[in-house]
C-alpha cells in the first residue's frame, strides 16, 4: 500500500470484449472481437466474410475455361499456385497429361510465384510488428520476382499462365537471364535480411515464445503450410504427392520444432532459399520439347502453329477450349501454395460448367487455428500471432 | 478397407493408389466410421464439400480426410460420401473426432442449410448479417446476372 497523499493508483481488473478491425491497419478484410480479461485474450471470435465473393457460386454458371481468372482472384499473390491447382483436378476430369517442358515450367512459375509471396508475408509481418524497413524491402525484393512473372506471362498479378494439358508461354533466353539476375541480388540480399530482420532484437522477442503451437495442436486443429512445419510435422504436397517436377529436383523440407512465430518465420525464409535452389535447378535441366499436349496441339492449324510456337513461344488457344465438355467425373487436388495446402474438387456431370467446384484455401484452414492459438495470449501479441501465420483475409473468404 | 467392410458392412473403391472413395449409405453411421478411421491414424479433414441434387431431393456431404502424422498415410485422401434428405437435411458433428471440421461445418450449414448437431459454434460466417433468401449453394438459388448493352452505330 502507497503512503496516503502519494500517488496511488488503483488498479482494477477488468473484462470485456475489443473490435479490431475492419480497418484497423493490423487486421486487414477483417473483425477481430477480442474478448479481454486485463490484458489476456480469453477468447477470439473472427468475423470473416468482408470480401467474399463467392467463387464457389459463380463456378457453377461458367465454362472451367472462364474460371481459370476467376480461382486465381482470391490470393492475387499467389495467384500462380491458385491457377495450377485447379488445373491439375481438371486435368483428372479430363485425362490428360502434359508435356515433360510444361511441367518444369509449371515448377518454375509456382516457385517464383512461392519467393515472391514468403516476401510479401515477412513484409506484412514486420509492419505490424512496427519495423518499417522490413516492410519495404518484403515489397521491394518481391518486385524482382514480380518482373521475372510478368516477362514470363505477360501479366503483374494474376496470370492465368497455366491451361489445361500444359503451360501459355515458353521460357526465353531473355527470362532465363533475367533470372539469373534475380537469383544473385537475392542471395545477397538475403544476408542483410538475416542481420536485419530475423536478428533483430525487438523482432526476435515479439515472436519468440509466442503464439506456441505445439505438434499435436497442429495435426489436431488442421493446420497447413510452413505454420505446420514449424510445428514438426513433415508435411509437404511437394513431396507427399509430387506434381509437377518436384520428382525429378532435388530440394529440402525446413522443419521446426518450436512451434512460436519465430520458427514460422524462419520456415518461410528457409523455403525462400530452397525455392532458389530448385530455380537453378530448373534453368540448367530443363528439357526441350513442346509446352502444350500433343491433343490439344494437333487442334491448331499447322501454319499458326509453326508461327507462333517457335517464332513467338506462345500458345495460341485452340479452339477445343472455349466451352469444353469433360467426361462425368470428379476429381480433388491438392497442391502446396505459398501459405500451405490447397485442395481443389470438382464434381463434372458432363456439361460444360462444372456441377460443384469446392475451394479449400491455406488461410481458410487458418481461421480455427488463429482462433486458438490466441486463447490465453496478451493482446500485445494479436498482432504477431496473426503476422506469423501470414494469415491472407481474402484468401480464406474466397 | 476389409476391415471397414465386415465391422460396417461399407464399400469402398481404390480410384488409384493415392485415392479412396467410402460411401456411406447410413449418415448416422458417419460418427462410427469416423472414430475407426481416427484410430487408425487419420487425423485431420482435408474439406467437407455439401453437394445440392435437387431432382433427388437430397444433399450429398463429403469429407476428405488425410493424415499428417503419418508419412505413408498422408499419400492417401479417403473420401467418405453420405447422403441427407431434403426434409430433414441434419446430421451429426465430427467436432469431437477431428476439431478442424469447426470451419467446414460452420461453411456448410450457412452455404447450404446443413445441420451439424453437436456443433459447438454453428453460427453465420461469410455472409453479411442482414442477407436474407435461400440458402446461396443450392441450386435454386440463382446468380443475377448483368446484362450488358452495346448500342450499334447505324
Amino acid at each position: 500500500m502507497l503512503p496516503e497523499g502519494g500517488m496511488g493508483v488503483e488498479i482494477v481488473p477488468a473484462s470485456g470484449e475489443l473490435n479490431v478491425g475492419p480497418q484497423h491497419p493490423g487486421a486487414g478484410h477483417m473483425r477481430i472481437v477480442v474478448k479481454l480479461n486485463g490484458d489476456i485474450i480469453e477468447d477470439v471470435d473472427l468475423d470473416v466474410g468482408y470480401v467474399h465473393r463467392s467463387v464457389e457460386k459463380l463456378c457453377e454458371s461458367r465454362n472451367y475455361m472462364h474460371l481459370i481468372p476467376l480461382v486465381e482472384r482470391p490470393a492475387i499473390l499467389d495467384s500462380i499456385h491458385m491457377n495450377l491447382g485447379y488445373i491439375i483436378a481438371v486435368e483428372k476430369i479430363l485425362n490428360v497429361q502434359p508435356p515433360e517442358r510444361a511441367q518444369y515450367l509449371r515448377s518454375f512459375a509456382a516457385e517464383v510465384n512461392r519467393i515472391a509471396s514468403h516476401l510479401y508475408g515477412l513484409g506484412i509481418l514486420t509492419v505490424f510488428l512496427g519495423h518499417s524497413t522490413g516492410f519495404m524491402w518484403g515489397f521491394g525484393d518481391r518486385e524482382v520476382w514480380v518482373e521475372i512473372l510478368q516477362a514470363l506471362t505477360g501479366a503483374r498479378v494474376t496470370n492465368s499462365y497455366v491451361i489445361p494439358g500444359g503451360v501459355r508461354r515458353d521460357l526465353g533466353s531473355s527470362i532465363v537471364e533475367m533470372t539469373n539476375k534475380a537469383l544473385d541480388y537475392t542471395e545477397r540480399k538475403l544476408k542483410d535480411w538475416r542481420s536485419m530482420v530475423l536478428n533483430n532484437p525487438v523482432l526476435r522477442a515479439r515472436l519468440e515464445n509466442v503464439g506456441v503451437m505445439s505438434k499435436e495442436n497442429a495435426i489436431k486443429w488442421g493446420a497447413v503450410g510452413p505454420n505446420l512445419r514449424a510445428s514438426g510435422v513433415y508435411y509437404d504436397v511437394r513431396k507427399t504427392e509430387p506434381y509437377g517436377a518436384y520428382d525429378k529436383l532435388d530440394f529440402e523440407i525446413p522443419v521446426y520444432k518450436e512451434g512460436d512465430g519465430f520458427a514460422r518465420t524462419l520456415v518461410r525464409f528457409e523455403e525462400i532459399e530452397q525455392s532458389m535452389k530448385i530455380i537453378r535447378q530448373i534453368i540448367k535441366d530443363i528439357p526441350e520439347g513442346p509446352i502444350l499436349a500433343d491433343r490439344f496441339l494437333n487442334q491448331i492449324p499447322p501454319t499458326r502453329r509453326k508461327k507462333w510456337l517457335e517464332e513467338q513461344r506462345r500458345v495460341v488457344f485452340p479452339g477445343y477450349y472455349a466451352s469444353f465438355r469433360p467426361p462425368k467425373g470428379e476429381a480433388i487436388s491438392r497442391i502446396e501454395a505459398g501459405r500451405g495446402e490447397l485442395v481443389y474438387y470438382v464434381v463434372s456431370d458432363g456439361t460444360a460448367h462444372p456441377y460443384r467446384l469446392r475451394m479449400i484455401t491455406p488461410s481458410y484452414r487458418l481461421i480455427y487455428v488463429f482462433k486458438q492459438l490466441s486463447k490465453g495470449a496478451r493482446y500485445a501479441d494479436l498482432v504477431s500471432i496473426y503476422g506469423s501465420l501470414d494469415y491472407f483475409p481474402p484468401e480464406a473468404d474466397r | 478397407m476389409q476391415e471397414l467392410k465386415n465391422t460396417f458392412g461399407i464399400e469402398g473403391k481404390a480410384e488409384s493408389d493415392r485415392r479412396i472413395m467410402i460411401e456411406i449409405p447410413d449418415p448416422a453411421q458417419i460418427r462410427k466410421v469416423a472414430e475407426f478411421l481416427r484410430e487408425k491414424g487419420i487425423d485431420h479433414v482435408k474439406s467437407i464439400t455439401g453437394i445440392d441434387y435437387p431432382d433427388q431431393k437430397k444433399f450429398s456431404i463429403v469429407y476428405h480426410v488425410s493424415s499428417y502424422g503419418d508419412f505413408e498415410l498422408a499419400k492417401l485422401i479417403l473420401s467418405l460420401r453420405t447422403y441427407v434428405p431434403y426434409e430433414r437435411p441434419e446430421i451429426e458433428t465430427l467436432y469431437e473426432i477431428w476439431p478442424s471440421v469447426w470451419t467446414f461445418e460452420r461453411e456448410t450449414y450457412e452455404m447450404l442449410g446443413i445441420t451439424f448437431k453437436g456443433h459447438p459454434d454453428l453460427r453465420r460466417m461469410f455472409l453479411p448479417e442482414d442477407f436474407e433468401g435461400v440458402y446461396p449453394l443450392r441450386k435454386s438459388f440463382k446468380v443475377k446476372q448483368e446484362a450488358l448493352f452495346i448500342d450499334k452505330q447505324a
